[in-house]
């Protein structure tokens, strides 16, 4: 154990070997991580990395498979998200997992009221409450507005100020910067300075910290589970960190120039729908890979689903080689051969519990049917065909797709659009959770698919991927498209620039 | 289409447990009165008896199997029962006979079987294109067509069939009873349904996630529509057996049926969640239920406490099985839920 001199403070967390495994994937391995009273610490991965994992554990939501945690000196065992938080760790997700009917006030005060046990809600302590943490950040915002209608960064605060008003010693937030823009973040910053000083501990996970990073006192970096770098801020910077986290010294080689006969595949005109996307209008081209990012809120994510019929648009229409594709019918874009390989992998693309096989297989039924029978050898053959073409590692097909690791889950929904050969396919976060290694082999087959002629969107908040996949980067804010970007024109830096402007 | 079974051993699935229980209650009860138990007359007995709930609960197990549930499946049953009785009993008359009563009865079960598929495509439509979550869709729609079968009849019951009527429910082909060659053919039907069409594969897969169904593309409405046209013509199936049973058909026949439909679709190892479920599984849970119901039976346990035993056998069993599906429902839960922060 810790043999420090019995000055300095003791570690406020210390997690000793954390290892935490699901089925055969290990998302942690023999991790340690501590954190001082009153410091700031960086939690760098990229998507995958298992800092999620780590966070999860912290917070008591996960139980670790191996390993120690100690808070305040305490042996935490069984902890759940109950004891860590009456311990004063508190996390505030990217979602903040506020209430959007209620108000500011209640916000606020209603966490510490239910673990405080208390039976009635008292609305005059409430604002009194909500007042106090809100001054001892030195922020206004009505107390009686309602929290929806509060702009995102405002949201944040909220979260800030309820995690204060339950006695947090420890906030750990997730993503704290990707949907501000760089004033708020210089607002974000000023905010945990003060929060340091109070001696509040904060950790930000993140996979682009450049921006904390002059916050905070240490870094510690995650890839594919391990820790793989620990040191003072001031020793890193973007570039090093970068490295640290995918372990190349070089970023991934761009696409090269677009190639293809410049015949538009895809035409979206004035596409339209309130309160998410405003007057979209794009073309692809034959064997284009286009990227479309924007900051979270942006109604990238809503276009996507519109684009493959999930989302209903109000107006607009959206032609696939000359012929117009009914809206708001997922069938009918998948006729339309448009694809789809949905952002959140678990929940939108997969079937868990079912094999590999039907996971690829569910997209082709209709093509090995003989008068209602299923042709077994015929959808065995194929899906094996493209699993191999994929490089899925799998034991067997009749696996139940939850063993495999991200990487190969998300081939295996490559696999099943892939199988359908679209003309259009559609990628929402193609490497969201998947480690380092397979990430790159997602783009060299995203890359692939363009020069087979192929029209690729892909909708991304990951710029290094952008840059790295795409010939052109379309970028919204507000719901409309503001930037037109033309690749290996911008680095990284610029773009995240162009976006938060 | 195997899906995991190659990595799972015949002893570790769920029919293989049921069928040790199917075994043991049969000892248990042989055991305690071995000569009126397995006397031939409660054997055949037992053969005409299980039948009819057995159909109604391949109809539970194709619904549940979607995630859903169709609570309707007695009302549908006593509705298209008492449709084809106004048939026989009313247009054909007790009088007729010869191939002029074969003719009456075949039309009354084209009717039923109609009735039946017109219900079930309500419950559909209901679930389906409406979203109604179907455990309250169908409990709506359930009390629908039991009230038009009471306004059909008054409420009494509808007696005066042709004899040939008894045919369906009280005859044999060669020793075996007809009810049975009926349940048997209708359960290898939907075992072959589930296992060999894409139609199955669908529906196992809507029902291991319908989200994922329709972000693949999946179309929905059809699958759900066509489950519960399934559901509907099986109740409609077990409705004419009953009244052919009876000789009579009533509104309300059969209404300790549906709590045994759930019960044995739940104990034939169906997931109430969606996505996993065998009728192998369903038939062992049907033979466990009859044995154990003829045994408390000769035991002289009072119907009464017969039913307070299915409703606490029903939650024994879920409680059992929750701690599986709870493990596969977490792991299906998106990674970066927020429930944290109500907690914090």
């Amino acid at each position: 154990m810790d043999v420090s001199d019995p000055g300095a403070p003791g570690p406020l967390v210390d997690m000793t070997g954390v290892t935490k495994r699901y089925g055969g994937v290990t998302a942690l391995e023999d991790v340690d991580f501590r954190v001082t009273p009153g410091e700031a610490v960086c939690l760098a991965g990229e998507n995958g990395s298992g800092k999620s994992t780590l966070i999860k554990i912290l917070s008591g939501v996960e139980r670790p498979t191996e390993g120690e945690i100690r808070i305040g000196g305490q042996m935490m065992t069984g902890l759940d998200p109950r004891r860590a938080a009456a311990a004063g760790v508190m996390v505030i997700f990217q979602d903040f997992s506020l209430f959007p009917n209620l108000t500011v006030a209640e916000n606020i005060a209603l966490a510490r009221d239910l673990t405080a046990h208390r039976r009635f809600f008292d609305r005059r302590a409430a604002r009194a409450t909500a007042r106090a943490v809100l001054d001892r950040i030195g922020v206004d915002i009505p107390l009686n507005a309602r929290l929806e209608s509060l702009p995102v960064a405002h949201k944040q605060l909220v979260a800030i100020c309820r995690a204060l008003a339950c006695d947090a010693r420890l906030i750990i937030m997730d993503e704290p910067t990707t949907a501000l823009t760089e004033r708020e973040v210089r607002r974000l910053l000023g905010i945990i300075r003060l929060l340091k000083d109070d001696g509040v501990a904060v950790v930000f996970v993140s996979h682009k910290l450049a921006e904390v990073l002059e916050v905070s006192e240490k870094v510690v970096v995650l890839r594919n589970g391990r820790k793989v770098a620990e040191g003072p801020a001031d020793r890193f910077d973007a570039a090093s960190l970068t490295r640290h986290m995918t372990g190349r010294d070089v970023p991934e080689a761009a696409p090269g120039p677009y190639r293809g006969d410049g015949e538009t595949l895809m035409a979206v005109d004035r596409l339209h729908k309130d309160g998410a996307f405003t007057d979209v209008s794009f073309a692809l081209r034959r064997g284009e890979v286009l990227g479309i990012t924007g900051l979270l809120g942006s109604g990238r994510t809503s276009l996507a689903k519109a684009l493959f019929g999930l989302v209903r648009p109000d107006a607009g229409t959206i032609t696939v080689d000359g012929r117009t594709v009914p809206l708001g019918d997922p069938i009918g874009a998948a006729e339309a051969r448009i694809g789809y390989v949905p952002e959140d992998r678990l929940t939108e693309g997969l079937f868990l519990a079912q094999s590999i096989l039907r996971n690829v297989a569910i997209g082709r039924l209709d093509v090995h049917e003989r008068r209602g029978f299923v042709d077994r050898r015929g959808l065995e053959n194929e899906a094996q065909d493209w699993l191999t073409k994929l490089k899925v590692k799998a034991s067997s097909i009749a696996a139940p797709v939850q063993s495999l690791s991200g990487g190969n889950q998300q081939r295996v929904v490559l696999a099943r659009w892939l199988a359908r050969a679209p003309q259009v396919l559609i990628l929402n976060g193609p490497s969201v959770g998947v480690d380092v290694g397979s990430k790159s082999e997602i783009h060299d087959i995203i890359r692939d698919l363009g020069t087979r002629g192929l029209g690729v969107i892909v909708i991304s908040d990951d710029l290094p991927e952008l840059i790295a996949t795409c010939h052109r980067i379309l970028v919204m804010k507000d719901g409309r498209m503001v930037d037109e970007i033309e690749a290996g024109t911008v680095t990284e830096d610029e773009l995240s620039h162009r976006l938060a402007s | 289409m195997s899906g995991s079974r190659t990595e799972t051993r015949l002893i570790e699935t769920p029919e293989f447990r049921l069928a040790i229980i199917a075994v043991a209650i049969f000892a248990l009860m042989a055991g305690l009165s071995p000569e009126r138990f397995l006397s031939p007359q409660n054997l055949t007995s037992m053969a005409f008896q299980f039948p009819e709930f057995a159909i109604l609960a391949l109809a539970m197990t194709i619904t549940m199997m979607t995630g859903g549930i169709d609570l309707s499946v007695v009302g549908v049953s006593n509705l298209s029962a008492v449709v084809a009785a106004t048939i026989l009993a009313s247009l054909a008359g007790p009088e007729v006979a010869g191939a002029q009563a074969g003719l009456w009865l075949g039309f009354a079960v084209v009717a039923s079987l109609a009735v039946g598929a017109a219900a079930g495509l309500f419950n559909g439509i209901l679930v389906s294109r409406l979203g109604l979550p179907p455990i309250l869709a169908t409990l709506g729609s359930g009390l629908v067509y039991t009230g038009l079968a009471v306004a059909m009849t008054g409420g009494s019951a509808i007696m005066g069939f042709p004899e040939i009527v008894a045919v369906i429910g009280n005859s044999r082909i060669a020793f075996v009873p007809v009810p049975l060659v009926i349940f048997a053919l209708l359960a290898l039907g939907l075992h072959i349904l589930l296992t060999r069409t894409g139609f199955g594969l669908r529906v196992t897969m809507y029902g291991a996630n319908p989200m994922a169904a329709l972000f693949a593309a999946v179309d929905i409405d059809r699958i759900l529509l066509r489950v519960y046209v399934i559901a509907g013509m099986f109740s409609s199936v077990a409705g004419l057996i009953v009244m052919s049973r009876a000789n009579s058909a009533k509104a309300d026949y059969g209404s300790s049926y549906l709590l045994l439909a759930v019960l044995i679709a739940v104990l034939g190892g169906v997931n109430p969640y969606g996505g996993y479920g065998r009728v192998v599984g369903v038939v062992l849970a049907v033979l466990s239920m009859q044995f154990l119901s003829s045994g408390l039976n000769m035991l002289q346990v009072s119907n009464f406490a017969r039913e307070l035993i299915w409703g606490l056998l029903l939650l024994f069993v879920m409680v059992i099985n929750v701690t599986n599906w709870a493990g596969l429902r977490l792991r299906r839960a998106p990674p970066r839920t927020g429930t944290q922060g109500e907690k914090a």
